[in-house]
């Protein structure tokens, strides 16, 4: 099976796809009971080095209903001038551009090694970018401090030419003026009142006055540029004036009394952001980024009042529908998120508070955006300055990595139709064909809006297969889609990107092995993780793991080899061995269990879940674990409680935090100082050794970690503990009676259980197959409340 | 006697007069009854006993009438050689009524006939002044004038009034202008022996105002009849008399025709009655009053009418017969100016308003601060009805003091503060009674017995008074102040330092015209002048800034900023306080990020293009604002248009002339909108003052904008059409006085009074949640608060009737205080004791105030008509209860209000009652404003405008030349006059004013080439110019207003203008001449008595 992983790299590494199968289930039946639904992670914006933008436009079908764009899975007569669509089997003529075209004289959108391919459009105008600002002045000084300090050097960072506007927030809203000399002037907004972007736009001077002098005409080209002018500028023209007025920021004034929150005006902030952008640049790329040290305690949007003694709400309260702003709050974001979304304008929200902010609350705000959430601890850390600084890195051709308001548009071959997409996206509910009735994530639509990108976000199309039982292979036995995601360019060209991709049809009847060998056990883990995880935002927590394992055990019972009755015989193929591991993971995961979580920590690993791409989400689904030691070089190691021995150093990676955790003996003999004697310098090396591995992930990681370095006994060892299996718990720690590992205080159930009920199910599943009975259901849910960890 | 234009003709018959008089009181005297004639005489010694005589009068007015006759024609031959004659009541009287008579038939139809009769009285009362001395008698002269005056005016307005029967009537006697002038000899005659009485007395017996004024003000009068007599004096006495019905019989003409016929009779009837009344009129006051009935009987001499009329044509009546403001002014201020006035005695008539006095404090409040109606109130309420006179006080409390009057003295009680009585809270005052050996005190409100505090007591001397009552102020003065503890606080916390906050339209028409630059450019410098106390380095007042159009912008100055922020509010919906910090600042500590402020706020919006703004959200902010920083304080708005942009308070434009006469004008001085009240009501629980400053091209609802300035205590100012170049002077001395008065905030103001009488009804720039309590966010030196008071009960003559004003407030400083004043009045069982103590300064400032107010409730005209009915119901009243009985026909006035209506007319006549075609509906509603909140001097002045002739005295002369009346009559095309009322200021150039004057005054050569229009003389180095700009500064200084100079040209256009402001005239929007209203006056009086 080398080859099918080869493939599957090859084809990750070329489109920045990763389909859950490989050998496409040809009927619509039989790929139901493939249990993992067929589906594909997208990375549209994969950083491609070797591949260079064309510089002219796609080709089109003409079918109006299809619009396909040239690919070289398309029929080409080059005698004729004709190409035929593989979407719609259309044919169409060339455009006189392409009058030299010959077998041997191809335009790169035919070639084989181009199923991905860019276009620069050179029509329209180029926008440039826009970062809006929005800063909460209810700070401690020093994070104020360190917060305007890492802003003044983002401007150092940002594209010259791009815009850049500040809203300021405390009791009031500001919305600052940046292009004036002399006086800096700022709008001021109540932060309790909900405005309306009509009024937000009257407000600010951005309607367009009814000039009565003017015509209309000529003044037109002016106006749009000379109004939005005032408070978003280009960065060349004013950082010197925008780094003073960062500088002279003040503290919010407002007296904040004893036992009370100060009043942030958070959810009126970003509506005014919102506003002002809508009614300036709509559709055009812009990052709305919020800066906020606490939740809004005041006005729509609210997540807590200003009483201290009223705690914010915790998963506690929610579940006992005693959170009394979240549904209001939530609303009023959603709204807020839908209306950016609608214009192109991402929403970017950077949390440092030791206490939640309310990001529950306002998630959908970079989910539904593409924005990137950030939660730290204060803008005082390395956390922030780092993660933020990272925001404006640049590819190897200097630009920025990111990209503004895209729209993915996915087309399929007659067979497939399109269920949904999970990730950070909006739908377009553009109907189609080949749009699924069933729905997946978001679906009903086969193009989605996606606000914010990076190289690496990434979404999960779901698909479902139409084709009927009987109905033989299709013709030329292999089904594409293709993905076209237009977008903006950091460089403000807009581009379109376009990877079509085949997979061959296969009857799973009689073909079954070649599917089974084609399925990829990751990107499967990582797309059902997301459907878990997309389900978990809508439904009980129990309700979600109930269903993975249903949908778990039934793929056991599909692709399992055993005996009948023989649970110890239970065996499954290398392409899906690892699969339950992840599942099991999975479920200790903070993306389902919400124990130990606040809402806001949940609402931030949930929301990198759904956004990065494959090895990433692996790595959040099951943390990798290294151990060092004076035994060998550094290896990786089992997520498991024996991995931890007292003469090894650990480091854990679970994308949110890298721990470093320093077994016992290691630890006393740090503290014996051996690593500052010379004669033990090899103590010194293995010491340094893991920080150095550290510091590599830290530096390619975004949002940057937390980085804990810990050691036996230590309180931050917690994180470690928490992630290990337990396969040594103080339950069993004397049954199994063995000197290494530590055991962990827990009831969680091992891997080695879960395995072990699993292959239990798998076997008793087939055998009752016939009659689904209670004896089942019952077994099932044994299992289920055995496996479920009491909130 | 120099008063009056006419001074050269004055001398003579000054002299004749007194000459006259004598013979003819005899002859008079013989008349009614020898024994008047003698006392007369023996009068001049001892005037006294002549007014004594009064009842004799009344046994001369009988014969009169039937003697009259034969007198009047004898006199008239006799009359002729010696206008005296006319002087004298026989002789003028005789032939007046002869040629009335003669009139009458033709003549009397005019309303001038009736009028002429109450001239006539006039004249006699002016007799009764002047006989005393020669001086008295050319003011009884004047007085007779006036009824001549009267006659003449008949023809014009007469018909109007004109009743023919009063005409009749009054023709008798007054048609003939040499009437007038008899009877003032008459007077004089009967006078001379009784004036000198008079003159303590008269005051109240001259019912008759021209008596009146003949009487006490015998120098003024002397002026006014000499003119009179003049008139008469050419054609003979009789002729005089004749000539003036003519006149009468020109315009009445056609009307005579009707009336002849009637007349006749009528008049000889009448006549009679004529006497009667001046003897009624003097009766009261006096003996010398049947003196004049003697004259009058003369008038009998009607019989001769026929004679009259023929030689009449020539002569007018001349109008120096009917009471003069200018007269009465003048005599109060030789009177009383030059000795101080000490407030120890109760229930003592200040000095008018017009004379320069001092006050020495003795127990009583300064009339500065409060000035009464009347100092002697009735004892019932029944009394009170009758007489229809209201009771009110104006209180000014913070009024400035000249330099020479120590301000009250602060008085602080400690902890424990200021002492009240347990019952009614009055404070301490000096008419507290102390007993039981000091230890405990009788309130003398409400007659409640109070412990005194141990730390208060203090020992009882013999006369039991409190040993130290001298050296405690509360117990000496009339007005004191108190420190206020906490609990006079707000919230119980001591206030911090009030703020001003400027607000600054910076539209586009703000900018356009120039102001907003004028104005940061003169805040810059203005700031070092805000109000301080004391004798504090600097002031504790902070400042803030908002510019504003559409929306508005906030200014944070703190002083630790390189550069001003500005803070942009759009949500003028809803609005609020952007900051908290740095934006009320000390001017001293944010000097240089405010100097940098408003040196950018000019070209921050040099290029703007708004028109709209708003105006509501602008207070609404101010006033947050100093609700957020825990202070009162004060906004200076400057505004320019109407507020038509969309936000709370939004106008639209709803000037509509076609509404003036009709029920609906009334709402042109209501608010559009009920939102304005609300405001000032939250404005006014903040202590938050707004002064307006207005600076309108077109119509902008002042009836609206003013609401909140109104009812927070604060003043509005509007510059017309502004342009920097003609107003800039104006606006800025305004700007400059309004910053820099001292005011008091967050005050609260409660009238008490002793058991009897009760504050009922306040009017003035203030707000009330309760029916007591006056509450003002801001309080400054120019804002008056008048009170009318109604009986409760009755009252004791012999305790009088006390009134405690008592103001709370914070001062500029930040200090709670209490201000105390303290006044105490008589009672009386007596109506004539009312009238003789009356103010008619104040009277009119009351009704004005109170018709001003009508406007808003009622239609104009029922307004207008209550007025005139109450005033006629004041006259009847004095007529029928204190005037000795005379014939119906006679108008009698009291002494101290025979200036009651000329002033009501130019109350009538205002632009407010009476608009004319070029008054626009927010000059009205200005003025209206204005008004609500003028003390007793600005309203005199402001109805009643001074005309200073500039030319007559000699150049050298540097005192103030003496006003003369408002009359274009009285304007000589050889001379140029200075007209002020108050708010304007004209200089007026007749056509044939020496070159030489003109070339010092204007640096041109000759009279066209006088810019018309001009608002400042050129500055030119020679005496007269020095001296008329001199003068006009010596003007601008005495007002609380700069009043924007205008140079008038004889003919010219602008003239109409001016012309608006000879209040004695017949004004073109239909208000009726001094003569007329008279006229009118004296019919409805006749109407109410039959």
């Amino acid at each position: 099976m080398a080859t099918y992983l080869e493939f599957i790299q090859q084809n990750e590494e070329r489109d920045g796809v990763r389909f859950s199968w490989n050998v496409w289930p040809s009927s619509r039946l039989e790929a139901t009971r493939m249990v993992v639904p067929l589906a594909c992670l997208l990375t549209p914006l994969k950083e491609r080095p070797d591949l260079p933008p064309v510089q002219y436009e796609p080709v089109l079908c003409s079918r109006p209903t299809c619009k396909a764009i040239l690919n070289p899975l398309c029929q080409v007569d080059y005698r004729a001038r004709l190409w035929a669509c593989n979407f719609c089997f259309q044919r169409n003529q060339f455009p006189p551009a392409y009058a030299g075209i010959s077998e041997v004289n191809q335009p790169a959108e035919l070639m084989p090694q181009f199923s991905t391919i860019e276009y620069v459009i050179q029509r329209g105008p180029q926008s440039p970018l826009i970062f809006l600002y929005v800063v909460d002045t209810c700070l401690e000084e020093d994070d104020l401090q360190a917060l305007k300090e890492s802003l003044q050097m983002s401007l150092s960072l940002l594209p010259p030419d791009s815009l850049v506007g500040l809203i300021t927030f405390g009791r009031m809203v500001q919305v600052h003026e940046l292009s004036c000399e002399g006086i800096s002037k700022s709008y001021v907004f109540r932060g309790t009142k909900d405005l309306t972007a009509k009024q937000i736009q009257d407000m600010l001077g951005l309607t367009k006055p009814a000039v009565p002098v003017q015509p209309a005409r000529p003044a037109q080209p002016h106006e749009q540029p000379f109004v939005s002018s005032r408070f978003l500028q280009p960065v060349h023209k004013i950082d010197m004036n925008l780094t003073d007025l960062l500088g002279e920021l003040q503290r919010d004034p407002w007296p904040v009394p004893q036992g009370k929150r100060p009043l942030r005006s958070t959810g009126v902030a970003v509506s005014i952001a919102v506003g002002l952008l809508e009614g300036t640049f709509p559709n055009t790329g812009a990052r709305i980024m919020l800066f906020m040290g606490g939740p809004p305690t005041q006005g729509p949007g609210m997540v807590v009042g200003d009483e201290l003694k009223v705690p914010i709400r915790s998963w506690h309260d929610i579940e006992k529908d005693n959170a009394r702003f979240m549904k209001k709050a939530t609303k009023h974001y959603e709204m807020l998120a839908n209306r950016a979304a609608a214009n192109g304008h991402c929403i970017d929200i950077y949390a440092c508070a030791l206490d939640q902010t309310g990001l529950l609350e306002m998630k959908c705000c970079t989910n539904l955006t593409g924005g990137y959430m950030v939660m730290g601890d204060s803008f005082n850390t390395s956390l922030f300055k780092q993660t933020f600084q990272r925001i404006f890195s640049k590819d190897f051709n200097g630009h920025f990595r990111m990209a503004f308001g895209a729209t993915l548009e996915v087309k399929t071959s007659r067979e497939l139709k399109i269920a949904g997409a999970i990730g950070p996206c909006v739908s377009l509910n553009v109907k189609g064909p080949c749009v699924s009735e069933n729905e997946l994530g978001v679906g009903g639509t086969s193009q989605w809006k996606i606000c914010g990108l990076d190289p690496t976000s990434t979404l999960g199309i779901y698909f479902e297969v139409v084709s009927q039982h009987n109905a033989p292979i299709p013709q030329g036995g292999r089904g594409a889609v293709q993905f076209v995601t237009h977008y903006q360019h950091s460089s403000t060209q807009r581009r379109i990107r376009v990877t079509t991709v085949a997979r061959n049809w296969a009857d799973a009847q009689s073909q079954l092995k070649h599917i089974e060998a084609a399925f990829d056990q990751e990107a499967a883990a990582v797309l059902m993780a997301r459907l878990g995880v997309f389900r978990a935002e809508s439904e009980e927590g129990p309700d979600v793991l109930r269903w993975l394992d249903r949908q778990l055990i039934r793929l056991c019972q599909k692709f399992g080899q055993y005996n009948k009755e023989d649970p110890t015989s239970f065996r499954l193929s290398d392409s899906f061995s690892l699969y339950p591991q992840f599942m099991f993971h999975l479920r200790r995961s903070p993306f389902l269990q919400v124990f130990n979580n606040s809402p806001d920590e949940s609402s931030c690993y949930r929301h990198h879940f759904a956004r990065q791409d494959l090895t990433q989400s692996l790595i959040m689904i099951q943390p990798i674990l290294y151990s060092y030691s004076f035994h060998g070089p550094p290896e990786p190691v089992l997520l498991d409680s024996s991995s931890i021995l007292p003469d090894r150093i650990l480091l854990m990676d679970t994308f949110f935090q890298i721990v470093i955790y320093l077994g016992e003996t290691i630890a006393q003999w740090q503290k014996a100082g051996y690593q500052d004697m010379p004669e033990y310098e090899n103590f010194k090396h293995l010491l340094q050794a893991p920080l150095d591995d550290a510091q590599e992930i830290l530096q390619a990681r975004f949002p940057m970690p937390r980085y804990i370095n810990t050691e036996h006994g230590g309180s931050q060892a917690r994180f470690l503990l928490s992630k290990v299996n337990p396969s040594q718990t103080h339950n069993n720690l004397y049954a199994w009676g063995q000197e290494t590992g530590a055991p962990i205080l827990t009831d969680d159930v091992s891997l080695q259980v879960f395995m072990d009920h699993l292959k239990k199910l798998g076997c008793l599943q087939r055998l009752l197959r016939a009659d689904v009975s209670s004896r089942r259901k019952k077994a099932l849910s044994v299992l289920c409340s055995r496996w479920s960890i009491p909130a | 006697m120099n008063v009056n234009q006419s001074a050269p003709p004055v001398p003579p018959f000054g002299q004749p007069q007194p000459v006259y008089p004598g013979y003819h009181q005899s002859s008079y005297g013989g008349q009614p009854g020898s024994t008047a004639a003698p006392t007369p005489y023996g009068a001049y010694n001892g005037p006294v006993p002549g007014y004594q005589q009064t009842p004799p009068p009344g046994m001369s007015r009988a014969p009169p009438s039937s003697g009259a006759p034969p007198a009047s024609t004898a006199q008239a031959p006799g009359g002729q050689a010696a206008y005296g004659q006319f002087g004298q009541g026989d002789v003028q009287n005789g032939p007046s009524s002869t040629v009335q008579m003669q009139r009458l038939p033709g003549s009397q139809p005019f309303g001038s006939a009736p009028l002429v009769p109450v001239v006539s009285q006039p004249a006699v009362l002016q007799p009764y002044g002047p006989p005393p001395t020669s001086a008295q008698v050319t003011a009884q002269l004047a007085g007779m004038h006036i009824s001549g005056a009267v006659a003449p005016v008949p023809p014009t307005s007469g018909l109007g009034y004109g009743p023919p029967t009063s005409l009749a009537s009054a023709s008798g006697s007054f048609p003939n202008s040499g009437l007038y002038g008899s009877y003032p000899q008459g007077q004089a005659q009967g006078h001379p022996g009784a004036q000198p009485p008079q003159r303590s007395v008269l005051p109240q017996a001259s019912s008759f105002t021209p008596s009146a004024s003949g009487g006490p003000r015998m120098p003024s009068m002397t002026g006014p009849l000499l003119p009179g007599q003049s008139f008469g004096g050419p054609p003979v006495s009789q002729p005089n008399h004749i000539s003036s019905p003519p006149p009468q019989a020109l315009t009445p003409g056609t009307q005579m025709s009707g009336p002849p016929g009637p007349p006749p009779p009528m008049h000889s009837s009448q006549q009679p009655g004529y006497q009667l009344q001046q003897n009624g009129s003097f009766g009261p006051a006096r003996g010398p009053q049947p003196n004049y009935g003697s004259p009058y009987p003369g008038t009998a001499t009607f019989g001769s009418q026929p004679g009259p009329p023929q030689p009449l044509p020539p002569k007018r009546l001349d109008p120096d017969a009917i009471p003069s403001p200018i007269q009465v002014i003048e005599d109060d201020r030789n009177n009383r100016g030059s000795e101080p006035f000490i407030t120890g005695v109760r229930g003592q008539v200040p000095p008018l308003v017009t004379t320069n006095f001092l006050v020495k404090d003795q127990g009583n409040a300064s009339p500065r601060y409060i000035r009464c109606t009347s100092y002697n109130i009735p004892c019932t309420s029944d009394m009170a009805k009758q007489a229809q006179v209201p009771l009110a006080a104006v209180i000014k409390p913070l009024a400035r003091l000249p330099p020479e009057e120590a301000s009250p003295y602060v008085v602080d009680h400690g902890e424990s503060g200021p002492l009240r009585c347990n019952r009614c809270k009055a404070y301490m005052c000096p008419f507290m009674q102390f007993i039981e050996g000091g230890r405990r005190f009788q309130c003398c409100f409400c007659s409640c017995i109070n412990d005194v505090p141990p730390q208060y007591f203090q020992h009882l001397d013999h006369t039991g008074k409190r040993v130290d009552a001298y050296d405690r102020p509360e117990l000496s003065l009339g007005s004191y102040e108190f420190l206020a503890t906490v609990d006079y606080c707000k919230n119980n916390k001591f206030p911090s330092p009030p703020a001003f906050i400027f607000m600054i339209d910076v539209s586009y028409n703000a900018i356009r015209s120039g102001l907003v630059r004028l104005l940061c450019e003169e805040l810059k410098s203005l700031l070092d002048f805000l109000p301080r106390e004391g004798g504090a380095e600097e002031s504790a007042v902070r400042v803030g800034f908002v510019t504003y159009n559409k929306v508005l912008h906030f200014y944070n100055v703190k002083s630790s900023l390189a550069q001003p922020q500005m803070m942009v509010v759009s949500d003028v919906g809803d609005m609020f306080v952007p900051l908290l910090d740095g934006f009320l600042v000390n001017v001293n500590e944010s000097r240089t990020v405010i100097t940098s402020l408003l040196d950018q706020i000019p070209e921050m919006f040099a290029d703007t293009r708004e028109t709209e703004t708003v105006f509501a959200p602008v207070i609404q902010a101010g006033m947050e604002a100093l609700k957020a920083a825990e202070c009162a304080g004060k906004l200076f708005l400057f505004h320019t248009s109407l507020p038509i942009a969309e936000a709370p308070g939004k106008l639209k434009n709803r000037d509509d002339r076609k509404l003036i006469n009709t029920d609906k004008e009334k709402t042109l001085f209501q608010p559009q909108t009920g939102a304005y009240q609300t405001l000032a009501k939250e404005c006014v629980a903040q202590g938050c003052c707004v002064d307006l400053f207005l600076f309108p091209n077109q119509y902008v609802d002042v009836a609206t904008l003013s609401v909140v300035p109104q009812l927070t205590g604060g003043s509005v100012y509007k510059y017309a059409c502004f342009q920097v170049e003609n107003d800039q002077e104006r606006f800025l001395s305004d700007l400059r006085r309004d910053v820099q008065k001292v005011v008091g905030f967050d005050a609260v103001m409660r009238v008490r009074t002793s058991t009897g009488i009760r504050a009922v009804d306040f009017f003035g720039a203030f707000y009330m949640s309760n029916t007591t309590d006056v509450e003002l966010a801001g309080l400054d030196g120019d804002k008056t608060v008048t009170v009318e008071f109604k009986h409760d009960d009755r009252l004791n003559e012999e305790s009088g009737a006390l009134l405690q004003c008592a103001l709370l407030y914070t001062s500029c400083a930040g200090q709670r205080r209490l201000r105390i004043h303290n006044l105490a009045l008589n009672c009386c069982t007596q109506l004539a004791d009312l009238y003789r103590n009356c103010e008619t300064d104040t009277l009119i400032n009351y009704m004005a105030k109170f018709a001003y107010r009508g406007v808003l409730n009622s239609p104009v005209k029922t307004v207008r008509d209550t007025l005139i009915t109450q005033c006629a119901q004041i006259l009847a009243c004095y007529r029928k209860n204190c005037a000795s009985p005379s014939s119906a026909g006679q108008l009698i006035l009291p002494e101290c209000m025979k200036l009651l209506p000329v002033y009501l007319n130019c109350v009538l006549k205002s632009d407010v009652l009476q608009p004319g075609a070029e008054v626009t509906t927010d000059d009205r509603a200005y003025v209206r404003l204005l008004v609500t909140s003028m003390d007793v001097a600005e309203t005199n002045v402001f109805f009643y405008p001074r005309l200073l002739p500039l030319t007559k005295s000699p150049i050298e002369n540097t005192t103030e030349p003496s006003a003369v009346r408002a009359s274009e009559e009285r304007l000589s095309n050889g001379d140029i006059y200075l007209l002020e009322n108050g708010l304007n200021l004209f200089l007026w150039v007749g056509a044939s004013v020496q070159q030489g004057v003109v070339q010092s005054l204007f640096g041109v050569s000759s009279f066209s080439q006088i810019t018309s229009g001009l608002s400042v003389l050129p500055v030119l180095d020679n005496l007269l110019s020095k001296k008329v700009r001199g003068l006009i500064d010596g003007l601008r200084a005495q007002r609380s207003r700069y009043m924007k100079l205008i140079v008038v040209k004889q003919e010219d256009k602008l003239e109409m203008l001016f012309k608006h402001f000879l209040v004695e005239d017949k004004s073109l929007s239909g208000g009726a001449s001094y003569v007329d209203f008279l006229c009118h006056m004296h019919k409805e009086i006749r109407q109410l008595l039959s």
